[in-house]
């Protein structure tokens, strides 16, 4: 069975960018998903607060979830199978996926969107020392407990990491009845969103500890406590700060990693800090007809924003397979000077200029600074940026008519 | 007396950094917000703080266990802890639409608790 566009993923990038493929001529697009239902972890995001950018409201996750699956379920050109798990993804694009009553199929797409979001980074990826003690557990994986199985991790918590879901679990957790002692963050700045600091923990009176880390997890088979310490610098721990803090569960929030697993052994070149793979302003990557959307490309801060981006990813596709893509050649985009990222890391220059949307992080907080994208010595684009945190993406609108100048590579920087 | 407060604004992810003029108390004038939302809220936060409330409640006939709730309007921020609890006291049985009234005026506050989604019958 050969598909105009798979897609794989079926949570907000993977249902914007088949809806996005069906309105740009995609006459057949498989979606699957192996949840039984779609809108992937945002079912599990039961605060309110996503919507605001792609509906002009505030939505609950589950609502956002909803109104995105109304835009695709009566299309009759998009197939959605639930309850299935892709096992593997070739380069020549066929995809073998597996479900209870179709058993093992095998299906081939013109082109490919993997749209598989991203994981919770582990305890051992940040290597705290201590027992392997019950009651250490991930903020994503807290938050499925609480909000869709209705068990709480524990009852006296400290939360390691201040990224988003950390926070967004602190209230959750204290509206529960669970005393949350503290966020400990190591970074001098928060990693989630100020709105999240303010209404998750000011709101509570949860103290948020800056420059600190956890050193120690005591206990015997369940955490008792923790051992916490100021860190310098380099984020080492600083001798003689240590202090104790009672809990029976330790909940981590420390960062996400795209889900690549799929594409690992495709000849793909991944971004070293996004994790993500690298692609095009249409979210192509380097494998043409592999396209990617959302959290897989890079970590956000908010679903808006990947559903805009999947919405790209899907036209883009959708155009490849009714072979209606004009020809161009492809630059480099480089970050230097104080911008940590960039998607897209290559800028594709069709021989009919489009406008571009660069999505940029910063290294580190900074203040009254201007984001200059230049090609050699020709300045592109100039804006000014007020303020800029690590923990906010960025986003420069680049218009067509300023990409005429482009040589070899494009530099993207603070000055 | 004149003071300030620094908070940030929670009405979008933008998250402005708004300072407030206080004078004896009350509300003079704000800067820092990037659009009349902020005013709005600013002036709101150092008069009488106002929160969304979502939650869950038990869910029975559905496959899973809960159904997600949040409220259609803010609610006072004391009164936050004391809403969520109610919430612990209910059970619906599926099918559930969205924008069903879960709870009626919780706690007498003006503010009904809705289902944040659909969830069909499973047989």
């Amino acid at each position: 069975m050969e598909y105009d566009v798979i897609v794989i993923g079926a949570g907000p990038a993977g249902m914007a960018a088949a809806q996005s493929a069906q309105e740009n001529g995609a006459k057949k697009i498989l979606l699957i998903d192996r949840g039984m239902v779609t809108g992937g972890i945002l079912l599990q995001c039961i605060h309110n607060g996503f919507g605001v950018h792609q509906y002009g409201e505030m939505l609950t996750g589950p609502t956002y979830a909803q109104r995105a699956y109304e835009q695709i379920k009566d299309k009759k050109e998009i197939t959605l199978w639930l309850d299935t798990v892709v096992l593997t993804v070739t380069a020549k694009k066929e995809v073998t996926c597996v479900n209870p009553e179709r058993g093992v199929k095998k299906v081939v797409g013109k082109t490919i969107i993997l749209a598989s979001g991203c994981r919770e980074r582990p305890r051992g990826a940040i290597r705290i020392p201590g027992q392997r003690l019950a009651g250490i557990v991930t903020a994503g994986a807290a938050q499925r407990m609480v909000n869709c199985f209705g068990f709480i991790p524990g009852k006296k918590i400290v939360i390691l990491g201040s990224g988003d879901i950390g926070l967004i679990m602190a209230r959750r957790l204290t509206l529960e009845g669970c005393e949350v002692k503290a966020v400990v963050e190591i970074c001098p700045y928060s990693n989630g969103l100020q709105r999240n600091i303010s209404q998750c923990l000011n709101d509570f009176d949860i103290p948020l500890y800056l420059s600190h880390t956890i050193v120690d997890i005591h206990g015997r088979d369940r955490v008792a406590g923790v051992t916490v310490a100021k860190v310098d610098e380099k984020m080492q721990a600083i001798a003689g700060t240590e202090f104790q803090i009672d809990c029976d569960t330790v909940v981590l929030s420390v960062g996400l990693i795209p889900e690549r697993t799929l594409i690992n052994n495709l000849p793909l070149q991944f971004d070293a800090l996004t994790g993500g793979p690298l692609v095009d302003q249409h979210r192509q990557t380097e494998l043409a007809g592999f396209f990617a959307a959302g959290n897989v490309v890079h970590v956000h801060d908010i679903v808006d924003y990947v559903t805009e981006e999947a919405m790209i990813a899907g036209k883009f596709a959708a155009l490849q397979a009714q072979n209606n893509v004009v020809g161009g050649r492809r630059v480099q985009i480089k970050c230097e000077k104080g911008v940590r990222t960039c998607v897209p890391q290559f800028l594709f220059l069709p021989d009919v200029a489009e406008d571009v949307k660069l999505y940029l992080r910063v290294s580190k907080f900074v203040r009254e600074k201007h984001l200059v994208v230049k090609s050699g010595n020709n300045v592109l684009w100039n804006q000014y940026l007020m303020a800029g945190r690590p923990s906010e993406m960025i986003m420069l609108d680049i218009p067509a008519d300023s990409l005429q100048n482009v040589t070899d590579e494009i530099t993207v920087g603070l000055e | 007396m004149t003071e300030t407060k620094k908070f940030n604004c929670i009405t979008c992810p933008r998250g402005c950094e708004l300072t407030v003029t206080l004078q004896d108390g009350k509300f003079q004038s704000v800067t820092g917000n990037f659009c009349p939302n902020g005013a709005k809220y600013a002036e709101q936060e150092v008069t009488a703080p106002m929160r969304m409330l979502t939650g869950t409640v038990k869910l029975t006939g559905a496959g899973l266990p809960l159904l997600p709730v949040v409220s259609t309007a803010e609610l006072p921020k004391d009164k936050i802890l004391l809403a969520a609890a109610e919430l612990r006291k209910i059970t619906v049985a599926a099918p559930v639409k969205y924008g069903d009234i879960i709870i009626h005026n919780i706690l007498g506050l003006g503010v009904d608790m809705i289902a944040s989604c659909d969830f069909a019958c499973i047989k």
